[in-house]
């Protein structure tokens, strides 16, 4: 493999490693952004995603077995997703640090509940017959670089969510009363619309996404009651990175963190990369403070 | 049998729903059998609960295989043994209260445990303030050796250096050490980097990744540039599932590029699946499929136990075995001190089991065989080699803490 297969690979890695960031970023970016929200349950929406699917590659066979556990992860997690609003976070607005500790009381229920009904191990899910290979360039200056389909696959789905996210946001009538309570909640109330309904179809939309995310991480790695916990983290990262509440600040901060990463990981073990990834975020922090993109929004009371 | 239990009724829970339900079993089981005196409590100290249960609860299971199997041939110097049974919670800190507990107030004579190094290490000052005697059953990374300690799993010269030697014969020597980041694999990889570089073989590369860790696209792009010609596998848990996946991904199973695992055993490779990772190695001191006649009765009797088809494995087994030789011990010392019982336990000759011949060592370590083994798809390992001989067990590997030894009086 010539240097220039090296870099190109990693650079494959680090957009991989992004797609499924951006995925479980999305949700957290939105409802943190529009509703000034902190899930801290949002890492287990993913494993609820990851859940759904392996239970649904159980009992549905065939080939396209994984889209319909796709649908049914979005489902099941927005759902999950939209309980958890009417019931917890609808009471707490306002309370930024209770809603804190109520979510993550949530999420070591969660977690807990998990390990009771599918046992601390991981469950797997199988990939698809049609996903299985990879695309191995043999000639040329990327020689023994090898692209496995599953990777494209979520490389795939996350562009395809994004956009889908994107055109909801821009074009429809929700998308519209979303932005308009994003820029100001108050005005909008006075106008008459019913912001409680927009929040809980945003915080819905949110851990659906979520959910597909779990059912993508769940074709590379195996679904764990903690695996929310290990992407929850690096979703936070960016969101703060991205900007709060910008899907384009969202989509770039996944890349930069995926290809840092990947970069850094060329050059030292996976810990010391995920130092210098943390080192790195706090420095540019400093110096654009609210991140990427910076959005004007009254929600979040800088008007 | 009725007496204890009243009398540990008056201290806080010391007789616990499970004691009570030992007793009840007990006396309903034995109403005849004769016992000359008070029942001896024992403990049975593993994970219960957490991400080492899975593990653990296997190895308590076989623990207290072996002692339901004493009480049935009437118990240790006429008394039998009641299992006092606590959870470690996955958590070195609760282990080391759990050990105190059962030190302390319920004054059990041992205690059969721990899984973990880290919950070895926090037990061993209770241990060594309590003056108790812990049995650990798993193989671990040496640079230990305490009076207070049974070790009967592996030292790294029964377990990793042998599968080395394994490998050199099979003229695998380009080497690539992959770990989850943590004591085991970090002090098992020094010791193995000594050994490879003294033997002439290359160390082609090495990797620590996050304990749980799930991405593994930078490593596999390592190891694929590092053109390895065996991967020596120290991962943990659910991190090698990710793993042998995303090889498999990019065209590498280990039918291709030879993986030898020194944690997965018959109870993970289930858990996972055997077919993703079949065609693995793995060395250990027992496998399953060993063929000799300890090992098929002690299969026969935890299928009876445990349901058809309930798996053994070698943490398993040395749990079962430490309980064993400990009665041998208490039989031979006519004593319950913990003191005298590791005295005689050292001197106790060969002692036939399912894992071959085997011994305790004047450091309180087990000579004990080193087998080779390849991974079927049904779950269970073809054995390929194993050790002329049990092997006698090193703490200190002589390349890497040279200079030291561990001398027990």
């Amino acid at each position: 493999m010539g240097e220039s297969a090296v870099i190109a690979g990693q650079a494959f890695n680090g957009i991989s490693v992004a797609s499924i960031l951006l995925l479980a970023a999305l949700g957290l970016a939105l409802s943190f952004g529009v509703m000034n929200v902190i899930n801290m349950a949002h890492g287990e929406m993913l494993m609820v995603g990851g859940y759904l699917s392996y239970l649904t590659c159980k009992f549905v066979h065939g080939p396209f077995a994984f889209l319909v556990a796709l649908l049914i992860a979005f489902a099941g997690a927005s759902l999950l997703g939209g309980l958890l609003e009417v019931s917890v976070i609808r009471w707490l607005y306002g309370r930024p640090l209770d809603t804190l500790l109520a979510t993550w009381g949530v999420s070591l229920i969660l977690q807990q509940g998990a390990r009771s009904i599918f046992g601390p191990i991981g469950v797997e899910v199988t990939a698809p017959e049609w996903l299985n290979g990879s695309i191995s360039i043999e000639h040329g200056a990327f020689a023994g670089m090898d692209l496995p389909y599953v990777r494209l696959f979520i490389i795939l789905l996350a562009v395809v969510v994004l956009s889908l996210v994107a055109l909801f946001i821009a074009r429809t009538r929700w998308g519209l009363l979303l932005r308009a309570v994003h820029q100001d909640r108050e005005m909008s109330e006075a106008l008459g619309v019913n912001t409680s309904r927009v929040d809980l179809m945003v915080f819905a939309l949110g851990t659906g996404v979520a959910g597909l995310a779990g059912s993508a991480l769940a074709l590379i790695a195996p679904v764990t009651p903690t695996v929310g916990q290990s992407y929850i983290v690096y979703a936070f990262l960016v969101v703060i990175l991205g900007g709060l509440g910008s899907l384009l600040g969202a989509a770039l901060a996944s890349l930069l963190i995926g290809l840092f990463s990947a970069g850094a990981q060329i050059f030292m073990g996976v810990s010391l990369a995920d130092v210098l990834l943390l080192v790195m975020v706090v420095l540019f922090i400093q110096f654009r403070p609210k991140g990427i993109v910076v959005r004007h929004s009254r929600a979040l009371g800088e008007a | 049998m009725q007496p204890s239990c009243r009398s540990t009724r008056g201290q806080k829970f010391g007789c616990s729903l499970i004691l009570m339900a030992a007793c009840l079993v007990l006396s309903w089981a034995f109403p005849s059998a004769e016992a000359a005196g008070p029942p001896a409590k024992v403990g049975v100290l593993q994970s219960l609960t957490g991400t080492m249960a899975i593990s653990e609860v296997t190895v308590k299971n076989a623990e207290m295989l072996a002692i339901d199997q004493i009480n049935g041939a009437g118990g240790v110097l006429g008394r039998k043994l009641v299992p006092i049974v606590e959870d470690g919670a996955s958590d070195p800190a609760i282990f080391a209260q759990k050990a105190q507990k059962l030190l302390e107030q319920d004054e059990v004579v041992t205690v059969f445990g721990g899984w973990t190094s880290a919950s070895r290490k926090a037990m061993l000052p209770v241990f060594e303030r309590f003056h108790g005697l812990l049995w650990y059953p798993v193989q671990f990374e040496g640079n230990e050796c305490s009076p207070d300690i049974m070790y009967s799993g592996a030292q790294p010269n029964q377990q990793i250096l042998p599968a080395l030697d394994w490998a050199f014969e099979k003229g695998y020597k380009r080497i690539f050490l992959l770990g989850s980041d943590y004591v085991f694999p970090r002090t098992a990889n020094l010791i193995l980097k000594k050994h490879i570089l003294h033997r002439g073989g290359v160390v082609a590369g090495e990797e620590y990744v996050p304990l749980g860790g799930t991405d593994f696209s930078s490593v596999v792009n390592k190891i694929r540039l590092a053109h390895p010609q065996i991967i020596f596998n120290t991962l943990n848990g659910d991190s090698n599932v990710s793993f042998f996946k995303q090889m498999t991904a990019v065209g590498m199973p280990p039918s291709k590029l030879p993986v030898m695992s020194f944690s997965i055993a018959e109870q993970e490779a289930k858990a996972m699946g055997p077919s993703l990772v079949a065609g693995s190695y793995a060395a250990w001191n027992y496998f399953e499929s060993l063929e000799n006649a300890p090992n098929k009765k002690l299969v026969a009797a935890y299928d009876v136990k445990f349901g058809a088809g309930a798996v053994l494995d070698d943490p398993m087994v040395h749990g079962y075995i430490d309980v064993i030789l400990w009665a041998a011990a208490v039989k031979k010392a006519g004593s319950f001190d913990p003191n005298a019982v590791r005295k005689a336990a050292v001197q106790l000759g060969w002692t036939s089991s399912a894992m071959g011949n085997v011994k305790f060592a004047p450091n309180q370590s087990l000579y004990q065989t080193a087998y080779v083994g390849i991974l079927q798809p049904d779950g269970m390992f073809k054995i390929l080699w194993q050790s002329k001989n049990p092997l006698f067990p090193e703490p200190y590997d002589s390349l890497a803490f040279p200079g030291k030894h561990c001398i027990l009086k």
